[in-house]
C-alpha cells in the first residue's frame, strides 16, 4: 500500500452523489439532431471538412486534416449536415461558436472502421496518431488533447502514469460509474497508455474513499504488479491534478510547469476508455459518460450520451421540471458553468449536468465586508491567502496580486464556498486573472509598437545622414571642378558651364560599355518585377475581387512591356 | 427559457458572518459570569450601555453613510466591540464613561474607517485607550472581589448598582480594591513571598489572584470553545500566552523586591486571557497567515509583559493590542506562506521582473 499525502486545504461540501448511482448507465433514444462544435478541446479548432447538404455516417470526421493541436471532431450518428453556423455552447462567456448540425436519419449507421487487435506490435507515434485521429481530448474538465500529454515533449522519461479516478465534485458519478461498469475498457486503455509510454515504473489509480463498490472492481479486476489502487479521504478538491499528484507522491508539480515535468502523466478515466475505444475498436470519440443529476429532474443516473445531443434532449427524458429549476450547471457545483439555455449539445468534457431546485441551491445571498477571518486561506488548496488576493483585487494593484501568487490559483472555488461573508472570492480572482493577462498582451502590443517607432526614427535619420554625406560631396565635385573649369578658362560665362555640363554628359552616354551595364541592370529590375506582378496576379485570381484581379493583369502587362523594352535597347546597343 | 447566468461555485456553506459574531457573543458568556460572580452587578450594567449606545451610534451613521441598517446591524460586529468594551471596562464605572467609549470605538474606530473590514485597529480597545487616558480615576478604580470583602459588606444589589451609575453614588466603602497587578506596581520594596503573606489577593487566592483567576479561568474556556469552533486558529492565542509566560519566566527573577511577578501569576490576571482569546483575534486588524499571527502574538505578549514590568501601567492588553495592529500590515508583507509548486516564500512587496 502506497502512502499518502496531505493536501492543504480543502472543503467538504455535501456529496449527493448516491441519487445517481442507483441506475445502471442508461442510453437514450436518438436526438433529432445533434450539435456539434468545431472546438471542444484546448488549441485551435480544426477546419470544417463538410458541406451543408453532405451525408454523414457515424464516426465520420466532420473536420479537415487534424494534428496534434487542432482535434477533429467527428458525426455521432448518420445523417444529413444540415447547418454550419454559430450556435449556443457550453461555455463559462455563454457565446456562440461555430457548430456542425447533423439531422440524424434515425439507422445510427456506423462509417467503415477498424481497431488494431495487438497495439504492442504497434509503434506508439502510430498509436499517437490514431489517437489524435479519434478526436481524443481529456474528458475530466480542461479538455486538453491526450496525444499531447502523452508526448512529452521534454528529455524526461515518464516514470509515474496517474489515473485520476477521484472525481471529487459534488454530485458527478460519471467516472465512478465507467469504472464499476466498463472495468475491462478501462485496464485495456490502461495498458495501451503503459505500452505508449514505453511501461512507467508505477502506474498509480487515485480514488477517493467515498467509491467502495469501484474501489473492490478495480482492485479485483487489476492483475498487473504495477497497477496500484491508491485510495484516501474524500476531500474536495482532491482530483484538481496538481492535488494529485502530491497526494499520490508527495511531490507539487512548478509554478506555470507540467506534471511532464516531474516525469508524469495524469490521465482521467474517460479519456483512457475512449482511448481503448480507438485503439483496439477503431471508434472515434463520439460518446460520453455524463451524469444527469439534481432535484429538478426526476430521475437522477448517468447516460452514454452521444457528443452534440442537446442539454434540452437528456432533460426530457428525465422529468425536468423547469419551474423549480434555480440553474442549469454544466459539471459540478464547485466548477461547472451555468447555461443559459437548453439547446446547448453535449460536448467531450460534459461529466455532469445538474439541475437543481431552489431549496437544493438557493439564489446567492448578497455579500457582506470581509473580516480577513481567514476561513478561505484555511480551504486554499495551493497556500495563497484569498482575503488578501480579494484586497488587491479590489484595488486592482496587479504588482501585488502576481507577488501573492494569483497565478497559481487552480480556480476550485473553495474559498468562495466558506467564505462567511458570501463574497464571489474565486470570481474576483478570474476577472483579474483576465485583466492582467490583458494587461500583458497590451504591454506587448506597445512594446512593439515602440520598437517599430524608433526602428523607423532610426531608418530615416540614416536615410537622411547618408542623403547628408551625398549632398556633401557633390558640393565637393561642384566645387572641385568649377574650380578646374575656373582655372582652365577664368571668367567664363554660364553658357560655358552648359557647355561643359553638356560634354560631360555626351561622354557619360557615349562609354558604350557604361551604357551597356546600364540597360543590363535595368533589365534585371524589370523580369524581377515581372516575376512579382505574375506572383500577384496568381493571388489575385485565387482570393481576390475581380477589381484587383484586373489591376494585377494591367501592371503585369506594363511590366512585360518594360522587359521589352529594354531587351530591344540592349539589343540595338550591341549590334 | 433561459436560465440565469451564475458563476461558479454554486452552493455555499452554511456559515456567515453574523452566525460567527454571535458564536464570538456566547463564548463571552463564562468570562462574563465569572465578572459579575466576582464583582457583582457592574458588568451587567456596562454591557446594557454599551450595547444600546453602540447598536444607535451603528444605526446612525448607517443612516448618514445612506446603507441599508437590518443588512449591516445583522453582522453583531456591533455588538460583539461593544460586548468586549463592556467586559473590558470596571464594574460600576459611570454611564457616561461607557458611552463615551462606546461611541468612540463606532464611530471613530469603525465607521469612519470605512465600517466592518476596514478598521486598522480594534475598535473596542480604541475606545478602551480613549477611555483609560482620559478618565484614568473611573477607569482604574476596580471591584474587591466577593470573598475577599470586609464582614458585613456586600457588592451593591442590581438597583444600588443601577444608582452608583447613573446617580454618581459612590458605593459602600471597602467595595474598591486594588487588582493584582496594581500591587506588583506598586509594592516594589517587597520581595514576592511577602507580598503573597501580606496581601489577602494572594494569600487567599487558588493559584493565581482572588477573584481574577476565574475571570481568565472563564475567558479561556470561551476561547477554547471558539478555537474548537474553528473560528480562529491557535496561532495568535499560543504565541502571544507562551511569549507572556516566557517572558515573566526569564524576568522571574527568583521572587526578589524587583521581581515582575509569576508566570502563572501574569497568565491569569487583568486582560491577559480575554486578550489572547477574544481581542488579538480580531481578524480585521490582526495579521492574516499563520505566520504572521505567530509573530503578531508574540508581540502583543512581549509588549504586555514589558509595560507590566516596566511601564507606567499595571495592565497593557490594549496598548499592546493597538501597536501590533499598527505593524500587522508589516508583518504581512514579509510572512506570505509557500504556494503549491513554488520552492520559496514570497514577498508581498516583491516587484514583477523587468525583461
Amino acid at each position: 500500500m502506497s502512502r499518502i499525502w496531505e493536501t492543504p486545504g480543502g472543503v467538504h461540501p455535501p456529496e449527493n452523489k448516491q441519487q445517481s448511482m442507483t441506475h445502471s448507465i442508461g442510453h437514450l433514444p436518438l436526438p433529432a439532431t445533434l450539435v456539434i462544435p468545431l472546438h471542444q478541446h484546448i488549441g485551435a479548432p480544426a477546419k470544417v471538412g463538410v458541406t451543408v447538404g453532405q451525408t454523414v455516417l457515424k464516426g465520420q470526421k466532420l473536420t479537415d486534416a487534424s494534428n496534434l493541436n487542432n482535434l477533429p471532431v467527428h458525426a455521432s450518428s448518420s445523417g444529413t449536415v444540415i447547418a454550419i453556423d454559430d450556435r449556443p455552447v457550453a461555455h463559462p462567456s455563454g457565446l456562440n461558436a461555430l457548430c456542425v448540425t447533423i439531422a440524424s436519419d434515425g439507422k445510427d449507421q456506423w462509417i467503415e472502421h477498424a481497431g488494431i487487435s495487438d497495439f504492442r506490435q504497434c509503434d506508439p507515434h502510430n498509436l499517437l496518431q490514431m489517437i489524435t485521429e479519434a478526436g481524443i481530448a481529456g474528458m475530466g474538465g480542461a479538455g486538453f488533447p491526450a496525444a499531447i500529454k502523452l508526448s512529452p515533449s521534454n528529455d524526461k522519461p515518464v516514470d509515474t502514469l496517474i489515473i485520476n479516478a477521484t472525481e471529487c465534485e459534488p454530485y458527478i458519478t460519471a467516472d465512478d460509474a465507467a469504472m464499476q461498469e466498463k472495468t475491462q475498457d478501462l485496464i485495456q486503455g490502461i495498458e495501451i497508455v503503459g505500452h505508449i509510454l514505453n511501461n512507467p515504473s508505477r502506474v498509480l489509480v487515485g480514488i477517493e474513499n467515498n467509491k467502495p463498490q469501484a474501489i473492490k472492481v478495480l482492485r479485483s479486476h487489476i492483475k498487473e504488479r504495477s497497477i496500484e489502487v491508491v485510495s484516501f479521504p474524500a476531500k474536495y478538491p482532491s482530483g484538481g491534478e496538481k492535488q494529485l499528484i502530491y497526494i499520490l507522491t508527495g511531490r507539487e508539480v512548478p509554478s506555470g510547469g507540467l506534471p511532464s515535468d516531474l516525469g508524469m502523466v495524469c490521465l482521467n478515466i474517460g479519456t483512457l476508455i475512449a482511448i481503448k475505444r480507438a485503439i483496439i475498436d477503431g471508434e472515434p470519440l463520439i460518446s460520453r459518460i455524463t451524469t444527469v443529476t439534481g432535484e429538478a429532474c426526476g430521475v437522477n443516473r448517468n447516460y452514454e450520451v452521444l457528443i452534440g445531443t442537446p442539454i434540452s434532449h437528456l432533460l426530457a427524458h428525465n422529468e425536468f421540471d423547469e419551474r423549480n429549476c434555480s440553474r442549469l450547471i454544466m459539471g459540478g457545483p464547485m466548477m461547472g458553468f451555468s447555461l443559459t439555455s437548453t439547446e446547448v449539445p453535449v460536448v467531450k468534457t460534459t461529466n455532469c449536468i445538474l439541475a437543481p431546485s431552489y431549496s437544493e441551491i438557493p439564489s446567492d445571498l448578497p455579500a457582506q465586508a470581509c473580516i480577513r477571518c481567514g476561513l478561505c486561506a484555511e480551504a486554499c488548496p495551493a497556500s495563497l491567502l484569498p482575503q488578501q488576493l480579494f484586497w488587491y483585487a479590489q484595488a486592482k494593484d496587479q504588482e501585488r496580486l502576481e507577488a501573492h501568487n494569483l497565478f497559481d490559483c487552480i480556480e476550485c472555488g473553495a474559498c468562495s464556498y466558506v467564505c462567511p461573508s458570501n463574497i464571489p472570492l474565486v470570481q474576483h480572482y478570474r476577472s483579474s486573472k483576465g485583466e492582467i493577462r490583458k494587461a500583458n498582451i497590451d504591454k506587448i502590443d506597445s512594446d512593439n509598437a515602440r520598437q517599430r517607432f524608433e526602428f523607423r526614427k532610426l531608418r530615416l535619420e540614416q536615410a537622411d545622414e547618408q542623403r547628408q554625406v551625398k549632398r556633401e560631396a557633390r558640393r565637393l565635385a561642384t566645387e572641385q571642378a568649377r574650380a578646374t573649369n575656373s582655372s582652365a578658362q577664368s571668367g567664363s560665362s554660364a553658357a560655358d558651364i552648359i557647355a561643359a555640363a553638356q560634354q560631360r554628359a555626351m561622354t557619360k552616354q557615349s562609354t558604350p560599355e557604361q551604357q551597356k551595364a546600364k540597360f543590363e541592370r535595368a533589365l534585371l529590375a524589370a523580369e524581377s518585377r515581372l516575376e512579382e506582378a505574375e506572383n500577384r496576379l496568381t493571388e489575385a485570381t485565387a482570393h481576390g475581387t475581380t477589381e484587383q484581379q484586373a489591376i494585377c493583369s494591367a501592371s503585369l502587362e506594363s511590366a512585360r512591356q518594360k522587359v521589352d523594352q529594354t531587351q530591344n535597347r540592349l539589343k540595338e546597343l550591341s549590334d | 427559457m433561459a436560465f440565469k447566468q451564475i458563476s461558479s461555485p454554486h452552493g455555499h456553506n452554511p456559515q456567515n458572518t453574523g452566525w460567527i459574531m454571535q458564536l464570538v457573543l456566547l463564548s463571552t458568556v463564562p468570562g462574563f459570569l465569572a465578572l459579575s460572580y466576582q464583582f457583582g452587578w457592574g458588568s451587567f450594567i456596562n454591557l446594557i450601555v454599551a450595547v444600546v449606545t453602540s447598536l444607535t451610534a451603528e444605526t446612525a451613521i448607517l443612516v448618514f453613510r445612506n446603507r441599508p441598517i437590518a443588512f449591516y446591524l445583522k453582522d453583531y460586529s456591533a455588538v460583539v466591540t461593544a460586548v468586549l468594551l463592556a467586559l473590558a471596562l470596571p464594574p460600576l464605572v459611570p454611564w457616561w464613561v461607557v458611552v463615551v467609549g462606546s461611541l468612540f470605538s463606532i464611530v471613530i474606530a469603525k465607521q469612519l474607517y470605512g465600517g466592518l473590514g476596514y478598521n486598522p485597529f480594534n475598535p473596542a480597545m480604541v475606545g478602551y485607550v480613549v477611555l483609560l487616558i482620559s478618565f484614568p480615576i473611573e477607569m482604574t478604580t476596580w471591584i474587591t472581589p466577593l470573598s475577599l470583602l470586609p464582614d458585613g459588606v456586600n457588592h451593591p444589589g442590581l438597583w444600588e448598582s443601577i444608582s452608583v451609575v447613573f446617580a454618581g453614588n459612590t458605593p459602600v466603602d471597602g467595595v474598591t480594591g486594588a487588582t493584582p497587578l496594581d500591587i506588583f506596581k506598586h509594592s516594589s520594596g517587597l520581595v514576592v513571598d511577602q507580598i503573597y503573606q501580606n496581601e489577602a489577593l494572594f494569600s487567599q487566592a487558588s493559584f493565581a489572584g482572588v477573584g481574577w483567576e476565574w475571570v481568565n479561568v472563564g475567558f479561556l474556556i470561551g476561547g477554547l470553545i471558539l478555537l474548537k469552533t474553528g473560528i480562529f486558529t491557535w496561532h495568535g492565542p499560543l504565541a502571544m500566552l507562551g511569549t507572556l509566560a516566557l517572558m515573566s519566566i526569564l524576568f522571574w527573577d527568583g521572587g526578589s523586591s524587583e521581581s515582575p511577578g509569576s508566570p502563572i501569576m501574569h497568565l491569569f490576571s487583568g486582560a491577559s486571557m480575554m486578550g489572547a482569546f477574544f481581542i488579538l483575534t480580531d481578524p480585521v486588524s490582526s495579521a492574516v497567515s499563520n505566520r504572521g499571527r505567530l509573530i503578531y502574538g508574540a508581540l502583543i505578549g512581549l509588549l504586555v509583559y514589558v509595560i507590566r514590568a516596566w511601564g507606567n501601567y499595571p495592565d497593557a492588553m490594549a496598548f499592546a493590542v493597538l501597536l501590533a495592529n499598527f505593524a500587522a500590515p508589516f508583518i504581512d508583507n514579509y510572512t506570505l506562506p509557500r504556494t503549491y509548486g513554488h520552492t520559496d516564500r514570497r514577498k508581498a512587496t516583491e516587484k514583477q521582473e523587468e525583461e
